[in-house]
């Protein structure tokens, strides 16, 4: 602790004896008042910006803009009313502080310091009063008050927790673990909601789709939920560079002639995957940089995300539109703990 | 003697009704010690009102729902889209409300403000030591209130359930969902079911604007009040000791330059949010779950998360038929708890390596306290590369590196660096503290040379002034704890001897590396000498 080191001298100076310089203010009349003059000049200036400020809002037509350099098309009331307004406020703010600093006293002044803690009789004394009070109550020597009460205080708070049970349904399996994909439902691309001819997608081509029913379960529902989960990207590959698919058998493989499905929602926090790399047949997340190799069963490559990016089994209609041979086999999206 | 000004009858008729006549006296007369590290807690509590007050504005228009309408508002390119009321009424704000765009702007800027404001007061008060006892409830405090900024923040750019915040939620959805046990009941608690839902953007905003406000205001009082209670503290320099204030009285200078420096703050903020665009969230448009703006960037607070997230490995491990996401539950849960619990605990760790229970009044210079200083530059360098982590995909695109390549190297500098960073701010702490105590004794250098009549060139030293004095000497040198014997004379175990050696060595490991000051008689030699026309080193040195 400084002040018990022995090299610090006793008689160190006060700091009101430490020599104080004179500012020119304290000295010149003519400083005083250019400092004087100073302050009033920055109220002032405050005075007319906050002015200016309220004129422009009130003969600005709403959306007038006006080109600045550098800014470029502004709007006007946003732009100079909330410059002059936030220069006129700094203007007092610094006003105020140049009058402390040139005009107000700048000797500095001591205080003391008293301990944070009282005197030895008067901690003693509180020390026996609470122990005493705590005494007196009882609750020491009347254990089984003690313990029930502890037990009823401990039990209090318990209908407030449980009241907040309908903040949400409980979350079931088959929520988590299914889409409204099924099997029989077309694949229709994203925002046009057009089905999609199998013969269409080129090689080496990425179509955004979504399930053809999309628009009326969001209808009845209101929510994105089921689009959150159900967008999927499809992609043609030469059936040769397919090293691997989820599942599938020889007579009914998850991939149409090549076109392959896989979800959209990144397996690691579930952002959605946008960017995909023919050459390589790699998928890349723009949140965390996440690869998946589609041409290999959706395998992660690098990345933070830990499984693969689900396939969507697919095949074609009597039409030859693409449609889905059943939902995902594995549920979309970030893991979560009842995950198998 | 009744006072005859109307200023002196004000106080009078004050005191007749609740007779505070020596308490406000005492208050106006009330020091304050001046520092400009002391304004960094001020320009957050000052950012803290202008959030308050914008943030009442905005309310006045901004509807926290989710349900589905179509714009039909003023900002053309977005006319006829499907869309939130939260999403349509940010916009309603940016475009139709005249002034609604400098107000968002304002708010915006006002949390960026309190955010870094507040971590940079956070970094002062460690490496100056004025979290030690007395004050370490209000470094507690400190830490809850910058948990709670963030944390504001967060909530409050999630508000307008644009593309960029939706994306934001989505992550921290899944977050809840990773975490093990409850995580998915918590998921569809928070959110009314699965994401998005309807529920959560009314909800958050409940948080935003009453909730989490509210605790600000009681714990910030209460923070600012123990400051006022305690005193705060001040640097070390002449006649500034451990058992007084000096500085300015409340009335008038701390008055004038506080009450000042809040117009100023509140006048940089708002000519930031007249001129510089923020979180512009027309450009990203609503929120579509897939969809996602590239190359957007949340507000930099949160980016030491982001950064963790990126270069943990894609641990996961599948026990029992359950899924335990180390890829998630290690850098965005563990980590950041972690961070905190060293944070919240170290003011007791010190003081227990050190071993000594008095009060604390006087700052330390950093460097006369070098394995702190050392420990606060590691966590920071650890800290500041998390940061520099969740930018990877724009050092990738810059500096035309693989991802691999980046990933790897900041999984080794996570762990290097920070070693690195510890043992160097510890050196220059210590060679600072050489050269200070080289100045005390030999006065510092002046550039003038002098030929002595033999010959000699020398170099005139000038003793260090008054102020420089002080400071040098306020250098605590603070010993290591001794080693407890095992045993006393009389052969008996040492009660607690572990726990006792365990200190002494975590004391010996803060105080180990030490400069000794030089004793009060070989100053005042030094001084005398000085005095006399010596000069110097070459004393010494001959
Ligand atoms: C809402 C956020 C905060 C506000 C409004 C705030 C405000 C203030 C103000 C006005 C002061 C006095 C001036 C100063 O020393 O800078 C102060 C002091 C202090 N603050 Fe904060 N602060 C905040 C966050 C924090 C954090 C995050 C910490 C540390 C974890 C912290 C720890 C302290 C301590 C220990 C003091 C006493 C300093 C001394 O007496 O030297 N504060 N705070
Ligand atoms: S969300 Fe895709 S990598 Fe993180």
């Amino acid at each position: 602790m400084t002040q018990d080191h022995p090299a610090i001298d006793p008689s160190r100076p006060q700091a009101a004896e430490v020599a104080h310089e004179w500012r020119a203010a304290d000295l010149d009349p003519v400083a005083e008042r250019r400092a004087e003059r100073q302050v009033a000049g920055l109220f002032g200036a405050a005075t007319l910006l906050i002015l200016a400020s309220v004129l422009i809002y009130g003969f600005t037509d709403y959306n007038a803009t006006v080109g600045v350099p550098l800014l470029g098309d502004v709007n006007v009331i946003n732009v100079f009313m909330g410059l002059t307004f936030g220069l006129g406020v700094f203007c007092i703010g610094a006003g105020a502080i140049h009058w402390a600093k040139k005009l107000m006293p700048d000797v500095e002044v001591v205080e003391d310091r008293h301990p944070l803690t009282s005197d030895e009789e008067a901690r003693a004394a509180f020390a026996e009063t609470f122990a005493a009070g705590v005494a007196d109550s009882g609750i020491l020597k009347r254990g089984i008050l003690r313990r029930s009460l502890l037990g009823a205080m401990a039990l209090f708070p318990l209908p407030l927790i449980v009241l907040l049970r309908d903040l949400g349904p409980a979350p079931t399996h088959g929520q988590l673990n299914h889409t409204i994909w099924r099997a029989g439902t077309r694949l229709v691309t994203d925002v046009t909601y057009l089905p999609i001819k199998a013969a269409d997608v080129p090689v080496g081509g990425l179509v955004n789709a979504v399930p053809e029913n999309l628009p009326q379960v969001e209808e009845q529902d209101g929510t994105l939920n089921a689009r959150a989960k159900s967008v999927i990207i499809v992609v043609r590959l030469n059936e040769r560079d397919i090293i691997a698919q989820q599942g599938g058998t020889p007579s009914a493989p998850w991939d149409y002639q090549g076109i392959l499905a896989y979800s959209k929602v990144c397996t690691h926090v579930g952002c959605p995957i946008s960017l995909y790399e023919q050459r390589t047949h790699h998928l890349l997340c723009p949140c965390h940089q996440s690869t998946f190799d589609l041409a290999d069963a959706g395998k992660v490559v690098f990345g933070p995300a830990a499984r693969n990016m689900p396939q969507l089994p697919i095949t074609v209609d009597a039409e030859g539109y693409l449609i889905a041979r059943s939902d995902f086999q594995q549920p979309v999206g970030p893991s979560f703990w009842e995950r198998a | 003697m009744t006072p005859t000004t109307p200023l002196g009858r004000t106080a009078v008729a004050l005191d007749e009704r609740f007779a505070g006549a020596k308490g406000m006296r005492k208050l106006l007369n009330k020091v304050f010690p001046d520092h400009w590290s002391f304004m960094l807690g001020e320009i957050a509590l000052y950012s803290f009102i202008v959030l308050l007050l914008s943030g009442v504005y905005l309310t006045l228009w901004f509807k926290p729902s989710m349900t589905e309408v179509v714009y039909n508002g003023s900002y053309m390119p977005l006319h006829g889209v499907r869309m939130s009321e939260a999403y349509a009424s940010t916009l309603n704000i940016s475009f139709d409300v005249r002034g609604g765009l400098l107000m968002r702007q304002i708010h915006h800027w006002a949390a960026l403000f309190f955010v870094s404001s507040i971590s940079v007061h956070m970094l002062r008060v460690f490496f100056t030591g004025a979290f030690r006892k007395p004050r370490e409830l209000n470094w507690i405090i400190g830490v809850i209130l910058l948990i709670l900024a963030v944390v504001e923040g967060f909530a409050g750019y999630s508000l307008p359930d644009d593309l960029l915040s939706g994306t934001g939620l989505r992550i921290a959805q899944a977050i809840m969902l990773a975490s093990p046990l409850f995580g998915t009941w918590m998921a569809f608690f928070v959110f009314g079911g699965e994401f998005p839902g309807l529920d959560f953007i009314p909800r958050l905003y409940t948080v935003h604007v009453l909730l989490i406000p509210l605790i600000f205001l009681g714990l910030i009082g209460a923070h600012v009040g123990m400051v006022f209670y305690q005193k705060h503290t001040q640097y070390p320099g002449p006649g500034r000791t451990n058992k007084n204030v000096v500085g300015y009285p409340l009335l008038p200078v701390y008055i004038a330059k506080a009450g000042g420096f809040f117009f100023a703050v509140f006048g940089v903020i708002a000519t930031l949010g007249a001129l510089v665009t923020i979180n512009p969230v027309w450009l990203f448009g609503p929120y579509v779950p897939n969809q996602v703006s590239a190359g957007s960037q949340p507000d930099w607070y949160m980016g030491f998360l982001d950064g963790a997230v990126r270069i943990m490995p894609n641990w996961e491990v599948h026990l029992w038929s359950h899924t335990l996401s180390l890829n998630l539950v290690v850098p965005a849960m563990l980590m950041p708890t972690a961070l905190i619990g060293l944070v919240v605990a170290y003011p007791w760790l010190e003081a227990w390596a050190t071993g000594r229970t008095g009060e604390h009044h006087l700052l330390d210079r950093p460097r006369n306290v070098p394995t702190r200083t050392a420990l606060g530059a590691a966590f920071l360098s650890f800290y500041l590369l998390l940061f520099i982590a969740s930018g990877d995909d724009i050092i990738s695109t810059t500096f035309h590196l693989a991802f691999n390549d980046i990933t790897f190297l900041f999984r080794v500098l996570i762990f290097v660096v920070p070693v690195l960073v510890f043992w160097v701010t510890k050196r220059i702490a210590l060679s600072l503290q050489r050269r200070d105590i080289d100045r005390l004794m030999h006065g510092n250098e002046t550039g003038n040379v002098l030929r002595l009549p033999h010959g000699e060139f020398i170099e005139v030293h000038a003793p260090v002034n008054e102020r420089d004095r002080a400071r040098i000497l306020s250098n605590p040198a603070i010993e290591p704890l001794p080693m407890p014997p095992a045993t006393d004379a009389a052969g008996v175990r040492t009660p607690n001897y572990r726990a006792k050696r365990l200190q002494a060595k975590v004391s010996h490991f803060f105080y180990g590396d030490r400069i000794p000051m030089p004793s009060a008689e070989e100053i005042a030699a030094a001084q005398a000498h000085l005095d006399a026309g010596h000069h110097g080193h070459d004393e010494l040195t001959h």
